[in-house]
C-alpha cells in the first residue's frame, strides 16, 4: 500500500510538467472550438440584422458581405408600414400577459393541492396528470377546436387565452417539486394557529415559491410569444393575428423583400432578447429545474 | 381506480379529500373538458365523415382503410422517421459534446453559453423565415461557406432530396436547451469519482466513457424521449418554410394532419390519423423506457 501512494506520487510529480503542457494545448483546442461554434451560432443572427439594413440592390451581390454599403434604417419603417405591425403586437401582448397570468395562478393553486394537502387519491391523480403530458395535441385538438366553433370563439384570442386558467400539466409538475423542497413545518405550524388552506396558500407558500413562479412567467411568455398553430388555427382577420402568424402572412405577401422581411423578423425577436437579458438568472435555473435535475 | 386499503374513510379523510380535490379543481375540470372528453371525441370523429359544419355521419372503419391505401399516408410517415431518426440522435450528441466543451475550465463561460443558447429564444417564425434565407441556394450564407472549402452546395429546400436535411441542419441551431441540461447535469456528477479515477491512473477516455457518460445517460433518455415526441409533431417550420413540398419531400405527419382537418376539413379523416401518431406515439415511449433500463445509469449504484 505505502510504496504504491510513493510510486503514484513521485511519477505524478515527474509528470507534472507533461500534465501542465498537455493541459494547455488541450485548452487551446477547446478555446478553438468553442470560438468556432460561438460564430456558427451567432453568425445567422449577425446575416439577419446586416439584411435587414440593405437596401434591395445589395441583397443579391456575388460575394456577401456583412456590412451594408448604403446603412437603410428605413427598412424598418417600411416593414412597420407594410404589415399593420402595432396591431400584431398589441393582440401578441395581450395572449402573452394574460394567458401568462392565467397559467401561472392556476398552476399554483393546483400544485398545492397536489403537495401540501395529503389526501386519498393524490397520487393517483397526479400520474393520470403526467400521462396527459405524453398526450400528442393532434388528439385533442379537433374536438377542442368544434367546442370553440359552437361557443363563437374562434376568430378570436379565447381559445388560446381561457385553456390557460385551468392549469397546465408542465407547469404544475415543476410547481409541485418545487413546493415538496420547502419543510411541511411552515404549513403546520400555520394549521395548528388557525390558517384555512386558502391562506396558507397565499400568505406563506406564495412568497417561498417566486424563484418557481418567475420560471414559469418567463417560460410561458416565450411560449406564448412563439406559438404559430394555435393563432393560425383560430385567427382568421388580420385585425387578430398575433406576430407569429402576420409575420409568416407578412413573408407569403412579399416573399423577395428579404430586407424588410428581416427588419420585421428582427422586430420579433427584439423582446424576446430583451426579455431574456433581464430574466437570464431565472431562465437558467428554469431550464435546470425542467430536466429534472436536482439543485 | 382508487385503491382503498383496508379501512374505510374518517371524516378527516373525506375533509382532506375535499380541500384537495378543491384545490385541484382548475386542472381537474380543465382536464374533463380538453383532455379526457376530446380525448374520446376524436375517437369517433375517426369513425365518422366529419366536415365541422353538417352533421356527421358514421362509416366505420373506412377512414382507416382509406388511410392505409393513401401514398401521402406513408410519405408523411416516412418523412417524419427520417426527419426524427437523424435530427434527434445528431442533437443529443452534439449536445453532449458541446456541454462537455463548456464544462471545461474556461473563462468567459457566460459569453458561449449566451452565444449558444440565443437562438433557442428566438421566435420559431422568425427563425423559419431567416433559415429561407440562409439555405438560398444562390445567395445564402451556408452555400456560400461551403463554397469557401470548394463545396459547391445542393439546392437545399428547392431540392426534394437535401430538403429535410436542410430542416435537420436548422434544427441543430437550436442545441442550445439541452446544452445547458447537459451541463447541468456535468456539474452535479461527484469530483470525488473523478479524483479516485484519477488515483487509480485512469486517462481521459476512460474517465468519460465510465463516469461521465453514465453520469448524464438518465439527461440523454430524457431528452431523447422529447426530442422523439417533439419531432414527430414536427409542424410550424415545414408549414412556413415548404409547406410540404418541394414534391411532398417535407410533407409532415403533423403538416399533413393540418391539411386534412383544417383545409380539406375531413375533420373524421384527420382524427383517425391524430389516433395512429398517438398509437405511434406511445409504442415508441414504451419501447425507448423498457429498453433504457439497460443503458441508462441511475445515481446510488
Amino acid at each position: 500500500m505505502n510504496s504504491q501512494i510513493f510510486g503514484n506520487k513521485k511519477s505524478i510529480i515527474e509528470t507534472k510538467s507533461h500534465i501542465s503542457y498537455g493541459r494547455t494545448v488541450k485548452m487551446i483546442f477547446v478555446y478553438l472550438l468553442l470560438i468556432i461554434i460561438s460564430i456558427f451560432f451567432l453568425m445567422p443572427l449577425v446575416w439577419m440584422i446586416s439584411t435587414s439594413l440593405k437596401p434591395l440592390n445589395e441583397l443579391y451581390s456575388v460575394t456577401p458581405h456583412f456590412i451594408p454599403k448604403n446603412i437603410m434604417w428605413s427598412n424598418y419603417k417600411d416593414a412597420v408600414n407594410s404589415i399593420p405591425f402595432f396591431v400584431y403586437l398589441r393582440n401578441t401582448l395581450i395572449y402573452a400577459v394574460v394567458a401568462t397570468f392565467g397559467v401561472t395562478v392556476s398552476s399554483f393553486i393546483v400544485a398545492y393541492g397536489f403537495s401540501k394537502i395529503d389526501w386519498k387519491g393524490r397520487e393517483f391523480l397526479f400520474f393520470v396528470l403526467l400521462m396527459t403530458m405524453m398526450l400528442p395535441p393532434q388528439v385533442t385538438m379537433i374536438p377542442v377546436y368544434i367546442i370553440f366553433k359552437h361557443l363563437g370563439w374562434v376568430n378570436s384570442l379565447r381559445p388560446l387565452i381561457i385553456p390557460s386558467f385551468f392549469g397546465s400539466p408542465f407547469y404544475i409538475f415543476l410547481t409541485r417539486q418545487f413546493m415538496l423542497t420547502i419543510p411541511n413545518e411552515f404549513c403546520d405550524s400555520a394549521r395548528i394557529d388557525g390558517a384555512n388552506e386558502w391562506q396558507i396558500l397565499w400568505k406563506i407558500m406564495a412568497p417561498m415559491c417566486r424563484p418557481i413562479v418567475w420560471t414559469i412567467i418567463v417560460f410561458n411568455i416565450v411560449g406564448t410569444w412563439n406559438d404559430f398553430m394555435g393563432p393560425l388555427i383560430y385567427l382568421n382577420d388580420e385585425s387578430k393575428y398575433t406576430l407569429s402568424l402576420g409575420l409568416q402572412q407578412f413573408m407569403g405577401a412579399h416573399s423577395t423583400l428579404w430586407n424588410e422581411l428581416m427588419a420585421a423578423s428582427v422586430l420579433t425577436t427584439i423582446p424576446m432578447i430583451i426579455l431574456f437579458f433581464f430574466s437570464q438568472k431565472t431562465m437558467l435555473e428554469g431550464i435546470t429545474l425542467s430536466g429534472g435535475i436536482k439543485q | 381506480m382508487i385503491s382503498m386499503k383496508s379501512k374505510k374513510l374518517t371524516k378527516y379523510d373525506i375533509k382532506n379529500i375535499k380541500r384537495g380535490l378543491f384545490f385541484i379543481s382548475p386542472w381537474l375540470i380543465g382536464f374533463m373538458v380538453f383532455t379526457i372528453y376530446p380525448f374520446i371525441a376524436s375517437l369517433i370523429y375517426s369513425f365518422s365523415v366529419y366536415n365541422g359544419v353538417t352533421a356527421s355521419k358514421f362509416v366505420g372503419l373506412k377512414n382507416y382503410i382509406q388511410l392505409f391505401q393513401d401514398p401521402k399516408f406513408y410519405t408523411a410517415l416516412y418523412n417524419t422517421f427520417y426527419y426524427a431518426i437523424i435530427a434527434v440522435p445528431l442533437g443529443i450528441v452534439l449536445g453532449v459534446l458541446v456541454a462537455l466543451l463548456l464544462n471545461q475550465p474556461i473563462k468567459f463561460l457566460s459569453f458561449f453559453r449566451t452565444a449558444i443558447y440565443i437562438p433557442v429564444i428566438v421566435p420559431t417564425v422568425a427563425v423559419s423565415i431567416l433559415w429561407i434565407w440562409l439555405l438560398n441556394p444562390e445567395v445564402g450564407l451556408i452555400n456560400w461557406l461551403l463554397s469557401l472549402f470548394g463545396i459547391k452546395g445542393p439546392g437545399w429546400l428547392a431540392d426534394p432530396k437535401w430538403s429535410k436535411m436542410a430542416l435537420i441542419l436548422m434544427a441543430q441551431w437550436g442545441i442550445g436547451q439541452s446544452v445547458l441540461i447537459y451541463l447541468s447535469g456535468l456539474k452535479n456528477v461527484p469530483k470525488e469519482l473523478y479524483e479516485s479515477a484519477d488515483i487509480d491512473g485512469a486517462n481521459g477516455f476512460t474517465k468519460f466513457f465510465h463516469i461521465t457518460l453514465p453520469m448524464i445517460t438518465p439527461l440523454i433518455l430524457y431528452n431523447l424521449i422529447m426530442g422523439v415526441i417533439g419531432s414527430l409533431q414536427y409542424f410550424t417550420q415545414a408549414y412556413v418554410m415548404t409547406n410540404g413540398g418541394p414534391m411532398n419531400s417535407t410533407l409532415f405527419y403533423a403538416l399533413y394532419l393540418f391539411q386534412n382537418a383544417f383545409q380539406f376539413l375531413s375533420f373524421g379523416y384527420a382524427s383517425a390519423m391524430a389516433w395512429i401518431l398517438f398509437i405511434i406515439i406511445a409504442i415508441i415511449v414504451y419501447i425507448l423506457l423498457k429498453t433504457s433500463a439497460r443503458w441508462v445509469f441511475y445515481g446510488g449504484q
